[in-house]
């Protein structure tokens, strides 16, 4: 491993592979960026909708997938605290009784990061070269705080942000009510939390709302747009690469 | 207590619905939330004393035969009665014929959550002992004919106007015929009411925070003195502990103390924290002639060794419910049963039965903030997945959902089946939208469309886009 250039098995997730695809190019040029050769094996999921939906065979079998298609890679960097969670933290304990499994897991568990911790942290990337004319707010993504405790890094990346503010989101440690399944299962109980979210949100009169988990992004554009409030909602990756040409989250070419 | 927790769905549904219970529940934020900040904020150890709270609590429930004999042994000692129930039937009928025994037709008592676990005052009523709440939220609640909505705060769910109309039905008989409104002179009546039935009781029922080993003594915190008084007035004391309370010493018992007051209402302290050792000594100005001791297993016993033993950890502080995102939106009479929130929804289906109490823990987003507040440690999310796995293994699981995610899967562990699967979607969700990027209704998913738009795939998948991109570069 040449850390000079490290090798990256990026983890697009399956909600930015279908719904964003501009946020794994974000990524892609962070990295490569910093110095990263970026390559992306043939992936689906991580596992975690059937993990949290109780279906542990499933996780199982989609975690050795992944195992086996990221561990050549000196790291592994995902566009989400929920998904480089999900690796990083619940899969070595999925394969308790399958010692090979178990140690494959760890290995790949321990070079598993969120993308921006993984800049901040381990590449030690101080600023971008990107510039954004405006106003953001930031909401902070459950999984990736609290099981990865990505909390400054996107901060102190934004804060290099050329023509940016960034206006502090009351209450942003508080789920925006995605949940994965929760947010069918609990229709109701989802759209009271995204509610209140979305009204912190439009109290900070930012212009654009951002953060690190497609999950959120699409919960809260969905719940803005139904509104018919103007913000813009963005994955923070697109900003900190400066690829905000293409229509924010949930508008169309003419929308925005 | 009838349980609901089957439609906890609907129970949610109607709670979100009904403003006088959301005006109440914006008073947790302000009264616990903020105020557990601050105080954690003061205490730089506080994450310190967590740990070692989660390792003390550890090592009681891998010794705790040991730990509850001496408890029990020093309890006799002291001239005290211990008594053991196996369930809510043992440990009603034990505390019944207690107060038989003494001809009791009056019970005061003290903020008990086991007294509510095993339904102590219906059962103690249908046997003609009237039981008498003392801590003012549950005194409150005991007159509307109601069940705790929090484990710390009983009448959280309540707002003044609706104090104000429970006294005013109640209260004529002892004089009190007009209707107060301030919270100051709502106090005061009830403290006069209370006053005199605390007088007149034969029998003072608490429960116990903690119950320590080294010296048979069981420990109570208020903040009103209410339970003080239950306990010393009357002839007998009877406390109710579930097995677990049980702490090694007094010096453990200071630790969890600390992590108590602050992670509940953010006080360094509670008002009163009373220590019971034994009935009254011939040199004791006051206290009961018998002192007895229940101590319930009512299934906890078989969580030591399971998946579930670390929610034995609970120090019932209330800090999970106050920081959920669901229970502030809901309250506690929606998850249907005796303990709410995220403690609720791992402890009661363990004693109900998961067939009874499914619904609650899938009602989470594992959001994580009742873990990162919990002053043990407990893993919450973690044993609410392991209650849904447990659904998963036998069936339990909706069949809708189980399909949904079968069909998903077997796309899921198929990459190129599923890359094709994921380009014919992306085709298809565009072509609904129509160029405007987002659906507003969608028939298949309208728990998502019903309340938000869906925003739509920007156009080819990562995957594709990635792909051609390489073709070209190469």
């Amino acid at each position: 491993m040449t850390l000079s250039q490290p090798r990256i098995g990026l983890f697009a997730t399956c909600l930015v592979d279908l719904f964003r695809p501009t946020v794994g190019f974000a990524a892609v040029k962070l990295l490569e960026d910093a110095g990263c050769v970026v390559e992306v094996p043939a992936q689906t999921c991580c596992g975690q909708p059937a993990y949290n939906s109780g279906d542990r065979a499933t996780a199982q079998a989609l975690a050795r997938q992944v195992i086996a298609a990221f561990e050549g890679f000196d790291f592994v960097v995902a566009p989400s605290g929920s998904c480089g969670g999900m690796i990083r933290q619940h899969y070595p304990p999925l394969f308790e009784d399958d010692p090979d499994w178990r140690a494959r897991a760890t290995r790949l568990s321990v070079k598993t990061f969120e993308l921006t911790s993984f800049l901040t942290d381990v590449l030690k990337v101080e600023r971008v070269a990107a510039r954004y004319a405006g106003t953001a707010t930031y909401h902070d993504a459950c999984s990736g705080l609290r099981e990865l405790g990505v909390k400054t890094q996107p901060r102190r990346l934004l804060a290099t942000v050329e023509g940016l503010e960034l206006r502090e989101l009351e209450e942003s440690e508080v789920c925006c009510g995605f949940g994965g399944t929760f947010c069918v299962k609990y229709p109701e109980l989802s759209n009271r939390m995204v509610s209140d979210k979305t009204a912190r949100i439009l109290a900070t009169g930012a212009d654009v709302v951002l953060a690190g988990d497609l999950g959120c992004l699409l919960n809260i554009a969905g719940k803005l747009q139904r509104n018919g409030a103007a913000i813009k909602v963005r994955h923070v990756a697109e900003v900190l690469a400066g690829l905000t040409e293409a229509p924010a989250i949930g508008e169309s070419e003419g929308s925005g | 207590m009838q349980v609901t927790t089957q439609a906890f769905q609907h129970n949610a549904s109607a709670a979100l619905q009904n403003p006088a219970l959301q005006k109440a529940l914006k008073n947790i934020k302000i009264g616990f939330v903020r105020k557990r900040a601050a105080a954690v904020a003061k205490l730089p150890e506080f994450e310190a004393l967590r740990e070692a709270g989660r390792d003390l609590k550890n090592h009681v429930l891998d010794h705790l035969d040991f730990y509850l004999e001496r408890f029990a042994a020093k309890v006799t000692e002291h001239g005290g009665q211990v008594h053991w129930a196996r369930d809510a039937a043992e440990a009603n009928q034990i505390v019944l014929e207690i107060c038989r025994s003494v001809n009791a037709q009056r019970v005061t008592k003290g903020k008990s959550m086991i007294s509510e676990e095993i339904g102590l005052n219906d059962f103690l009523e249908a046997h003609g002992v009237q039981p008498v709440e003392t801590d003012l939220g549950e005194y409150i609640i005991q007159l509307r004919h109601e069940h705790p909505s929090h484990i710390i705060a009983p009448a959280v769910h309540l707002n003044r106007d609706q104090v104000a109309d429970a006294f005013q039905a109640h209260h004529a008989p002892y004089g009190f015929t007009e209707r107060r409104e301030e919270p100051r002179a709502l106090l005061d009546e009830a403290r006069q009411v209370l006053r005199q039935q605390f007088l007149q009781a034969d029998v003072g029922v608490t429960g116990a925070n903690f119950c320590i080993a080294e010296t048979g003594t069981t420990v109570i915190v208020t903040n009103e003195g209410n339970g003080d008084l239950t306990q010393i007035l009357p002839r007998v004391h009877i406390a109710l502990a579930s097995i677990e309370k049980v702490v090694p010493t007094l010096e453990d018992v200071s630790l969890l103390l600390r992590l108590l007051a602050r992670s509940a209402t953010g006080q360094e302290l509670s008002v009163y924290t009373t220590f019971s050792t034994g009935p009254r000594r011939p040199d004791d100005r006051d206290g009961p002639a018998q002192f007895h001791v229940v101590l319930l297993d009512n299934g906890r016993s078989g969580m030591i060794g399971g998946e579930f033993q670390d929610m034995l950890r609970c120090i019932r502080c209330a800090a999970c419910l106050n920081h959920c995102p669901v229970y502030s939106a809901i309250g506690g009479h929606a998850y249907g049963w005796v303990y709410p929130g995220p403690m609720g929804s791992v402890l009661t289906p363990q004693l109900i039965g998961i067939e009874t109490a499914g619904p609650l823990p899938n009602a989470s987003t594992f959001c994580g903030r009742c873990e990162e507040v919990c002053p043990v440690q407990i893993p919450l999310p973690k044993m609410m997945r392991h209650w849904r796995e447990q659904e998963f293994e036998r069936h339990l699981t909706p069949v809708a959902a189980r399909f949904g995610l079968g069909v998903w899967a077997f796309f899921a562990r198929r990459p190129r089946l599923y890359r094709q699967a994921a380009n014919l979607a992306s085709w298809l969700f565009r072509r609904l939208a129509g160029g405007k990027g987002r659906i507003s209704s969608l028939p298949l998913a309208k728990g998502w469309t019903a309340w938000r738009d869906l925003p739509t795939p920007q156009g080819r998948t990562f995957q594709q886009q990635w792909a051609a991109r390489r073709a070209h570069r190469s």
